[in-house]
């Protein structure tokens, strides 16, 4: 299936209709009428969207989506290629299938997601695989893959699975992290793995750390080595000096349990 | 266009009047009960289906800026419930506290039509209101608590029980509420001052007063009584939820003396043990004793498995609980009248004291000889959401299912307990006492809680299942004031219900007493402190009588 935008929303889009599990059955017909939301006014997909049925189950969705949010909500399987940038809440709740998306994501990417993968070619927004305030339960699984840059708050209240920045991420990167392991090719902003209580923080950078990190020792961990082995293959470049390096690992937050840790790249 | 209706073949439960499931119609004409309605009224066939007046809960949290707090800090326990708007009702969230309309809508879909804000400090009392009139449906008024209050805690110290009385009367009527409410009397005011200080013996001396707090129960037990307010002193005992609390209950059902007093959430209170160890079940000595003594009576507030939220004016109690569940909390401070704390919590079967807890408020209830004066309540949402009574109901009424699920719960707790050796099965009838005939009767609204001619037409008609729980879950009509709510399981209009205040008579020389104190300690002026009869839109003063 094939969507293509034709009317650029005015306001943010509630497109979770956009989901291989809502489309499989239905015909072009009944998929051009779901139903989205915009703003307060129920539209449907054929309003905004121009829509082809090449046969495939795979959606392709073309055009500048990122005022389109909610895409591939709650997504047990399948796949969706997103040409262009996407809106906020990218894959929310989503429990497996694969999102490709070649552009930038607004915030929220892969919200609460439990299984599956979300890769974006591009740059990321706030909040990246983390819990909706009030809740302290980020992802519980899963992957999520930013070739670029990610804004504040990765991973808040991650619990598991995977995220890999491939540039730079910004602040509280892992703040209140449970468990699970983030990867951050770039620099970590400030104040990373803030009141975290289990888990792994990994740059290649160095990094200021809050006063409730103490450091332990410097090692080659080898799990590392078969992790960053792993982005490798899902197209990340990585300098042989980190697969062999030695790398800092400090402990904290000490005002919680103290069984985070965080790992940076020492030689 | 006349407002009367005939319900006609049901079977009818009105413990009040002492009719227990009988063939028998009902006329309602203008929001009351009648003797006939003319011949062509609209008429129900009720004919296999329970007729019961409308539910009156005696003991809940429902308006007040906690509340509302709580609604506030906990979006994630909300957005995964939200009521539309549905014909002409409101559109709201749900969770374990849910907004204003849907909490009134979601009452009256059980079949409630009346509910007591359990405790509002006066302070408070102008939002309440507020939060009241949002409050749709159902018939509403709130307990002020009076306990750590520091002008009467003064008075008190001092020994002028004259003043100390009017006083009482005069925040009655000042904050347009409808009883006194004690939450870990003298408990509070200290811990707002001092890390961890607390009172946990009635004959303990109170940081900062001359003062225990058995002086402070006592006098608030007298002056309710002889200010003849319909509903007695409201009691949340101190140690609450401590290991070896019913020491502390017992003590403070002797200090009434042979007066009346009515103990709330009882359950929290029944624990035997030792500080700071495992509780254990003392569900028979406390049922002994009220059975015993005919001036006590007590509301469950049973605990029920799932997601709750604690909230109370005993904030020492939430500093505890929030360094056991390392989670979010709000503490907060009502100048010189209460604490307040309040915590997302959720009750689970595998734990021990959760299972005791659940075990102790079923103990309660079916050891209570006399229903009249143990009544249900679940503290919503303290001991879980409202929601519960039905199935709540079900256990109380479902001797198997009761079993079936002990069976799930910690089996340690279970077995520690007499739970599993009562086979007593409530009957319908004796649900509508608990749940209907003796809140009203507690509360003293007289024209509550039963069918006779002259109450009010709050009237709930199920159809008669097997399972108690589903027919709980959804009554067929709601009449409140001779009004549908839902007709035909349908929702058929909105409307807005009372607020229910008491006006005892005061000496008006009190004032000039008062006033000296607030222009010291308050951040509100002495003249604006009162609330005017006009902010009330539609409420009705419930009389008092001098018993002496």
């Amino acid at each position: 299936m094939k969507l293509s935008l034709h009317t650029l929303p005015t306001v943010p889009l509630e497109a979770e209709v956009i989901c291989p599990d809502k489309f499989i059955g239905n015909s072009l017909d009944a998929i051009s009428a779901m139903t989205v939301m915009h703003g307060n006014q129920a539209c449907s997909l054929a309003d905004f969207f121009t829509l082809t049925d090449d046969g495939l189950e795979t959606i392709e969705v073309d055009g500048d989506l990122s005022k389109v949010k909610l895409i591939g909500s709650e997504m047990t399987q399948g796949k969706i290629i997103i040409k262009g940038s996407v809106g906020a809440h990218l894959g929310a709740l989503m429990t497996g299938g694969e999102i490709l998306v070649t552009g930038n994501a607004e915030d929220w990417v892969g919200r609460e997601i439990s299984g599956g993968r979300i890769v974006i070619k591009g740059d990321a927004g706030h909040l990246v695989g983390s819990g909706v305030r009030g809740s302290d339960t980020g992802i519980q699984g899963g992957e999520i893959i930013i070739h670029g840059n990610a804004k504040n708050e990765v991973g808040n209240g991650m619990r598991r699975g995977l995220i890999v920045i491939g540039g730079n991420s910004g602040d509280f990167t892992g703040v209140n992290m449970k468990a699970g392991t983030i990867m951050v090719l770039g620099q970590l902003g400030q104040r990373p793995g803030a009141s975290m209580v289990r888990g792994t923080i990994f740059s290649t950078q160095s990094a200021q750390l809050l006063p409730t990190f103490t450091y332990n020792t410097t090692y080659k961990p080898t799990f590392l080595k078969r992790y960053l082995i792993y982005i490798k293959k899902l197209g990340f470049t990585i300098d042989d000096a980190y697969l062999n390096g030695k790398y800092q690992s400090w402990s904290g937050d000490s005002l919680e349990l103290n069984k985070g840790e965080i790992l940076l790249f020492a030689e | 266009m006349s407002s009367a209706i005939r319900i006609k073949n049901g079977k009818v439960y009105d413990p009040l009047n002492g009719i227990d499931g009988e063939i028998k119609e009902i006329c309602v004409q203008d929001g009351k009960i009648v003797d006939s309605v003319p011949d062509d009224s609209p008429c129900i066939d009720a004919h296999g289906m329970v007729v019961l007046p409308g539910g009156v809960d005696i003991h809940c949290h429902i308006a007040g800026h906690k509340v509302n707090l709580a609604r506030k800090f906990m979006p994630e326990n909300k957005r995964h419930d939200v009521s539309p708007r549905v014909n002409e009702l409101r559109s709201g969230t749900g969770g374990s506290v849910p907004s204003t309309f849907t909490t009134g809508y979601r009452y009256a879909t059980l079949g409630y039509t009346t509910a007591m804000e359990a405790a509002v400090p006066p302070l408070g009392a102008r939002h309440t209101i507020e939060e009241l009139h949002d409050t749709p449906v159902i018939d509403k008024g709130f307990y002020i608590l009076l306990a750590n209050n520091v002008c009467l805690n003064q008075l008190l110290e001092k020994g002028r029980m004259e003043e100390f009385r009017e006083a009482v009367a005069w925040w009655l009527n000042a904050a347009k509420g409808y009883g006194v409410k004690l939450v870990n009397p003298g408990g509070d005011e200290p811990w707002k001052g001092h890390k961890n200080s607390n009172v946990h013996d009635l004959d303990e001396q109170i940081r900062g007063f001359d003062l225990t707090p058995r002086k402070i129960i006592k006098a608030l037990i007298d002056a309710t009584n002889d200010l003849g307010l319909p509903h007695p002193a409201h009691i949340h005992c101190n140690n609450l939820g401590h290991s070896g609390n019913y020491t502390t209950t017992i003590e403070t059902m002797k200090t009434a003396e042979g007066r009346r007093v009515h103990i709330t959430h009882i359950q929290f209170h029944s624990y035997g043990g030792e500080v700071g160890k495992n509780p254990t079940s003392k569900a028979k000595e406390i049922s002994d004793f009220i059975n015993n003594n005919p001036n006590v009576s007590a509301d469950v507030g049973q605990v029920m498995f799932g997601e709750a939220t604690i909230m109370t004016g005993d904030a020492p109690l939430t500093w505890q609980l929030r360094n056991m569940t390392n989670k979010k909390w709000i503490n907060a401070d009502t100048e010189c009248e209460s604490g307040c704390g309040i915590l997302p919590f959720s009750y689970q079967e595998h734990i021990y004291t959760h299972a005791l807890q659940w075990a102790i408020g079923l103990e309660l209830f079916l050891m209570a000889k006399d229903p009249w004066r143990m009544v249900l309540s679940t503290d919503h949402p303290n001991g879980g959401s409202f929601m519960n009574y039905p199935k709540l109901i079900r256990l109380l009424m479902d001797k198997q299912f009761r079993k079936e699920q002990a069976a799930l719960a910690n089996q340690k707790a279970i077995n520690s307990t007499s739970l599993l050796d009562l086979e007593r099965e409530m009957s319908m009838y004796e649900i509508a006492i608990i749940s209907r005939a003796a809140p009203a009767k507690l509360l003293g609204l007289t024209h509550k809680g039963h069918l006779g001619v002259g109450g009010d037409a709050d009237i709930t008609i199920y159809d008669d299942q097997e399972d108690k729980e589903a027919m709980f879950n959804a009554a067929r009509y709601v009449i409140k004031s001779g009004k549908f709510f839902i007709k035909d399981y349908e929702f058929c209009s909105d409307f807005q219900g009372r607020i229910l205040h008491v006006e005892p008579e005061y000496d008006h020389a009190i004032t000039q007493k008062l006033r000296p104190f607030f222009e010291d300690y308050y951040t509100i002026q002495f003249d604006n402190y009162p609330i005017a009869d006009s902010y009330i839109h539609d409420g009705e003063v419930v009389p008092t009588k001098s018993l002496s």
